[in-house]
């Protein structure tokens, strides 16, 4: 989907009518001969069937209904009951039963925009997807380039480490990421201990707490973020410059163009798409982030290092609940992410993806 | 690619060949010391990558007396086995290891088989047929797929607590079953569509019927797709903490493993050496199988969106 390279061939044909695939095609030709009565009922049922099947178009919708059901169910319906609750006083008394939920209008949202936790939280989530986007964005870039440029062996060796990272689990990242900077054996206090001053080194990094304040701690999380996503960017990167014409590249360097200009006034242009669908994840992916959050920052420990998900968390998960509050941050959160997402689509759609 | 000859380096009106054989051999040193630091600056990629994964296998062996030294070192020197130890006694949560590699995997294997399975009919459907909502129906699966699930969580808690779905297994498998899903189809219905429509004919008209046709043509050419999808599938499951989270409170008995881990880590945030322990015995299996699949992944994470 993000490579143009992957369409695939044949599109399929509109034979939707005439074979539906869970029907036996040819029930009279034995059935009527060796099969007994009562299972010969059976079968013109099941005949039967077959035949409205197709002539309705029904396969490919009867074969779509379990996943619908259960996407429905479980991802549809909570999404929208999210934005029911976020006009409902929905807390301890309505989850347990003692009182019935009303309808409260937009207090909720009113409230929520009052609070300057909230603006606090947003504007984290925001100035972190700023930082991180773009430097996820031109690590993985330029590992890319590295990559084609690399003889096969070193190519999948590199890449296969660097995906381990991209497979390495949230919760053991930041687990890991916690350990590397802990103020006491942390590896990475102690390297900056011992760094040079000119290059922001000093004996002052000896147990310095990172966790304990919002910038530092969101640093921590930059870190292990371009860690997780610089591989995904890399990969399909590379893919992507495979996919480009040799010749034209070459053309460009024989009229002396160097790497700079080749890469802004070939490569860039032509996977330019390819980029637009990685930004856009990137964003969805950074915006929304949790649990690196949630673990780094302390399990809902310190409100003034909340992003958005945690402040939405927390209105539900700490004591007292407000659900309806949540819901109605959950709703902001939602929305944000569905503005990216529609960008998301388009561009999706424009490579032909839907085909 | 990397061999392209630059008009600029050859030396204009060289005949001489003594003089072409020494430019000669320039450029090659010159190839060959971009070769190096390319490769240098790979090896460096590497390093970047995979240091953390391998500081915290090297922690997990480490004696407490090492864990807070004044140098660390990347190798543990006196090399020990209390931490696992330690893990694996259950002394800090009350139950060993297995009990919650059992459950992640019981979870997980169950929520990808019921996945693949439904996907795969979806995907069918999607990647053979021509019918009216198919368009929009990929558009969803796009959107669906990127809902934050912090956001459905507590719509969901409040759904299950109605239906006494928390503290439960299954209420997990139903979520991860659900939330595997698009990525699934999605990627599956490549692989459908991919199956020439004329070895089914061919098959149709030697008399197979259409469950042979499914069972004989399309399942065997699909399947290397549903190895990939239910690897992606797996690797979800298996490390998915939001969820588990909320839903399985403060029943520890029934704690995924990142639930472990984490719980582990905030309750003995000290114990450095123990709690790299249970996070490398929660993390090796992943990325072990992530390895053994990746020839067949390296497609299908390309052609998709597949990271929650």
């Amino acid at each position: 989907m993000v490579t143009s390279s992957h369409s695939r061939p044949g599109t399929p044909s509109p034979a939707g009518s005439t074979s539906p695939p869970s029907e036996p095609d040819g029930p009279r030709n034995t059935a009527a001969r060796s099969v007994s009565r009562a299972s010969a009922s059976v079968r013109s049922v099941r005949q039967r069937a077959a035949i409205w099947i197709r002539k309705h178009g029904a396969g490919p919708y009867l074969l779509l209904l379990p996943a619908t059901a259960v996407i429905g169910a479980l991802i549809v319906w909570p999404a929208i009951q999210v934005g029911l609750f976020s006009f409902q006083n929905y807390g301890l008394m309505q989850i347990s039963g003692v009182l019935p939920a009303q309808w409260i209008g937009f207090s909720n949202y009113s409230q929520i925009l009052h609070d300057p936790e909230f603006w606090q939280s947003l504007k984290t989530s925001v100035y972190f997807a700023v930082v991180v986007v773009p430097l996820t964005l031109v690590a993985g870039t330029l590992v890319g380039l590295l990559l084609v440029r690399l003889g096969p062996k070193m190519r999948t060796f590199v890449s296969v480490s660097a995906l381990l990272a991209w497979a390495t689990p949230a919760v053991s990242a930041s687990v890991i990421f916690v350990w590397l900077v802990s103020p006491d054996g942390g590896v990475v206090d102690w390297a900056l201990a011992k760094l040079p001053s000119w290059l922001g080194g000093g004996a002052h990094w000896a147990g310095f707490s990172w966790t304990n304040a919002t910038l530092p701690a969101y640093t921590v999380l930059t870190v292990m973020l371009v860690w997780t996503g610089f591989p995904f960017i890399a990969v399909t990167v590379l893919a992507g410059l495979r996919t480009l014409p040799t010749e034209l590249l070459e053309a460009a360097r024989v009229d002396g163009a160097g790497a700079w200009r080749v890469f802004w006034k070939v490569t860039f242009p032509i996977l330019r798409p390819v980029f637009l669908v990685l930004a856009l994840l990137s964003t969805i992916w950074d915006f929304g982030m949790f649990t690196q959050a949630y673990i780094v920052t302390g399990n809902l420990g310190n409100r003034d290092e909340y992003n958005l998900g945690l402040y939405e968390y927390s209105q539900a998960f700490t004591q007292p609940p407000h659900y309806g509050l949540a819901s109605a941050a959950a709703f902001v959160l939602t929305v944000i992410l569905l503005i990216v997402t529609v960008g998301y689509v388009r561009a999706a759609i424009k490579q032909g993806s839907l085909a | 690619m990397t061999s392209v000859p630059v008009p600029g380096s050859t030396v204009p009106g060289s005949t001489v060949p003594r003089r072409a054989r020494s430019a000669r051999g320039g450029r090659r040193l010159r190839r060959a010391s971009r070769r190096a630091a390319l490769n240098l600056a790979g090896v460096l990629v590497a390093l970047f990558a995979l240091f953390p994964v391998l500081w915290m296998i090297s922690t997990a062996f480490k004696p407490a007396s090492e864990m807070y030294s004044l140098t660390p070192h990347p190798v543990p020197l006196h090399p020990t086995l209390a931490n696992f130890r330690t893990v694996f006694s259950g002394s800090v949560i009350g139950m060993p290891y297995w009990n919650f590699l059992k459950n992640s995997l019981f979870i997980t294997i169950v929520a990808v088989a019921v996945s693949s399975l439904i996907g795969l009919l979806a995907a069918i459907a999607l990647g053979r047929f021509k019918f009216r909502f198919r368009t929009t129906y990929l558009i969803m699966l796009l959107i669906v797929q990127l809902l934050p699930q912090q956001a459905l969580v507590v719509s969901l808690f409040i759904d299950f607590r109605k239906v006494n779905l928390l503290d439960s297994l299954v209420g997990l498998i139903a979520v991860y079953t659900a939330f595997a899903l698009p990525v699934t189809i999605w990627m599956l219905r490549n692989f459908a569509a991919t199956v020439p429509r004329e070895l089914e004919e061919a098959a149709a008209i030697d008399g197979a019927g259409a469950w042979t046709r499914f069972w004989r043509i399309l399942l065997p050419l699909i399947s290397p797709g549903l190895v990939s999808t239910s690897v992606f599938a797996f690797i979800f499951a298996y490390n998915e903490f939001v969820f588990a989270l909320t839903f399985l409170g403060t029943d520890t008995a029934k704690f995924t493993l990142p639930l472990y881990v984490q719980y582990f880590y905030g309750q003995n945030s000290t114990d450095w050496g123990a709690i790299m322990a249970s996070s490398t015995l929660f993390t090796i299996p992943v990325l072990a199988f992530f390895l053994l699949t990746q020839r067949r992944l390296a497609s299908g994470l390309v052609a998709g969106a597949v990271k929650g």
